[in-house]
């Protein structure tokens, strides 16, 4: 656990864990499945353009994917956000995302629910960013929202 | 005679932050002092509102606002009536395509336009694909984005009432053929409309010896204040021509039956009080590089952009697009980077460069991607920042794009 976290403060091995999620991002691959709610993030900047897909069901988050042309940043913290919310309940994928833009807002958060997300914790310091840190983030809240919403029906 | 290291004197920006290299001119440019110094003295010496001199200070601020128009004329080889003014080109564009909808465009007809363009000339044009039924057509543009005549010739024929275009491209820095091209719009019945927000303040521009009737430029993309525009327009064509905008100031009297008599053109596209101060900012600007002398500023710049051209192209890893252009931005991929991460890998070494997709279409279909990094020039940048640019474009890479997170 200690190494973990030791692990997670180097900078060189976050850097390493941006570039490979950017070079070889996790779960890149969208799929024609009407049981997927997707999410086209276009109109924030006219860089950025992914989709995002999750299955929600039950509560749970079974699969996330995603797609599309972004720069390192926005695509390494999709990737890593697919891994680190698939398979999680709806409620502690809330929270971890809550978590998450704490950190990119500058404020309290725990380092140890965002993993590999950490990587992302000086972006803050490049206001510009900050859109790019969470695009697929907030696709995936939007998501989580939208199934919320349906089930009261 | 033309000086860089003085001239660069003249610049708070240049002076106050010698770290930056400011290679985003394409989007907005530094302000010499005697600009802020009109601004200045307009809300330190003489604040009123304009059109109504009854007293001295108020003629004062009517003399330097109109006093603006003469200036800019001279600057375009215009008439002083055929000046207006408003926030910026979008409100010109928008102003022109409004204006023709009501003039003289009706369904079926056709406004070409280019591979090229900025969105600000094309959306209003879009607008009234949907309202009124026209057309918009584009006349092909070659690999550096430069439209050829034989091309504009293919795309002429009955329906075409407006040619529409920029006289430099934003994205390429294509400079457009605009006098030859006026002159097969006007063979063939049609106007010419060019869009001069990358062109003016940077080119000699004379719209009698092009023959265009209407061009639209943002002051602030000239060393002048932000939020002000020109609209220029041959006179009779103002005179015809309705305004966007209706209100104080532009109409001459009007009546409780709803009858309005508007006043003459430039005044009737001014309604509102206008950017006063803007407006006299943008006539120091205007008689700044004017005093520089317009010939000079566009050898220097010429040559400028010819010394980092030839540089950029020596780098193995960057995909360069535009090198045979002779003005206009250096427009560049560093090979594998997704630009906006170059971009911010170059702005760690206080390199001021615009990343993404640059509004135009031309982009995708002819370059190949979607995505460039552009850096433009102004006449008070040097060689020497070239080198310090060039230097740090060998860096990038993505392992440096995400270092500087760290």
């Amino acid at each position: 656990m200690s190494s973990t976290s030791e692990l997670l403060n180097n900078p060189e091995i976050l850097r390493e864990l941006i570039m490979d999620h950017y070079q070889y991002p996790h779960n890149h691959k969208l799929v024609e499945d009407d049981s997927y709610q997707s999410v086209h993030m276009a109109s924030d900047s006219c860089i950025d353009d992914i989709t995002v897909q999750s299955r929600i069901k039950d509560g749970k988050i079974e699969d996330i994917r995603f797609d599309g042309v972004a720069c390192t940043i926005s695509t390494a913290s999709t990737s890593m956000m697919s891994d680190l919310l698939k398979g999680k309940s709806v409620d502690e994928a809330s929270s971890i995302i809550n978590q998450y833009f704490n950190m990119i807002d500058a404020k309290e958060y725990d380092p140890d629910v965002l993993e590999e997300a950490v990587a992302f914790k000086n972006v803050y310091k490049q206001a510009n960013r900050i859109k790019c840190a969470t695009i697929g983030w907030k696709a995936m809240q939007q998501m989580i929202s939208e199934s919320e919403g349906s089930d009261e029906h | 005679m033309f000086d860089v290291n003085e001239i660069r004197k003249d610049f708070p920006m240049i002076v106050n932050r010698p770290d930056l290299i400011y290679f985003d001119n394409g989007a907005t440019t530094y302000k010499p002092q005697s600009v802020i110094d009109a601004i200045v003295g307009f809300y330190t010496g003489y604040t009123s509102n304009v059109e109504r001199g009854d007293y001295e200070t108020a003629a004062k601020a009517d003399k330097a606002y109109d006093g603006t128009r003469k200036i800019i004329a001279k600057l375009i080889h215009a008439e002083p009536e055929e000046i207006a003014f408003n926030a910026n080109i979008t409100a010109s564009l928008n102003q022109i395509a409004y204006g023709l909808s009501r003039m003289i465009l009706k369904e079926g007809d056709v406004v070409l336009t280019t591979e090229a363009e900025h969105a600000s000339n094309l959306l209003p044009w879009f607008r009234l694909q949907k309202d009124i039924g026209i057309k918009v057509e584009y006349i092909p543009v070659d690999r550096q984005g430069v439209c050829h005549i034989e091309d504009v010739k293919k795309a002429m024929h009955d329906k075409v009432k407006v040619v529409a275009m920029a006289h430099v491209t934003n994205v390429l820095g294509s400079v457009q053929p605009i006098k030859e091209i006026a002159a097969i719009a006007h063979e063939n019945g049609a106007f010419m409309v060019v869009d001069g927000a990358q062109s003016v303040g940077h080119r000699i521009i004379d719209v009698k010896d092009m023959n265009i009737d209407f061009l639209g430029f943002s002051s602030h993309k000239m060393c002048g204040p932000d939020g002000v525009g020109v609209l220029y327009g041959k006179y009779k064509l103002l005179q015809q021509m309705e305004p966007v905008f209706m209100g104080g100031g532009m109409n001459a009297r009007f009546y409780p039956d709803g009858n309005i008599i508007l006043k003459d053109a430039p005044i009737k596209f001014e309604a509102g009080t206008p950017n006063i101060e803007g407006v006299i900012g943008l006539g120091a600007a205007a008689e700044y590089l004017m005093h520089l002398g317009m010939e000079n500023i566009m050898a220097y710049e010429k040559d400028l952009r010819a010394y980092f051209a030839e540089k950029m192209l020596h780098l193995d890893n960057i995909d360069f697009y535009n090198p045979d252009n002779e003005t206009g931005p250096i427009t560049f991929n560093a090979k594998g980077v997704f630009a906006q991460d170059a971009a911010g890998f170059l702005g760690s070494r206080n390199i001021c460069v615009r990343s993404g997709n640059h509004c135009a279409k031309i982009l995708h279909d002819i370059i190949g991607t979607d995505q460039t990094i552009r850096a433009s020039l102004y006449f008070y940048n040097t060689k020497e920042e070239v080198d310090r640019f060039v230097e740090a474009a060998k860096e990038i890479s993505i392992e440096n794009a995400i270092g500087i997170f760290f």
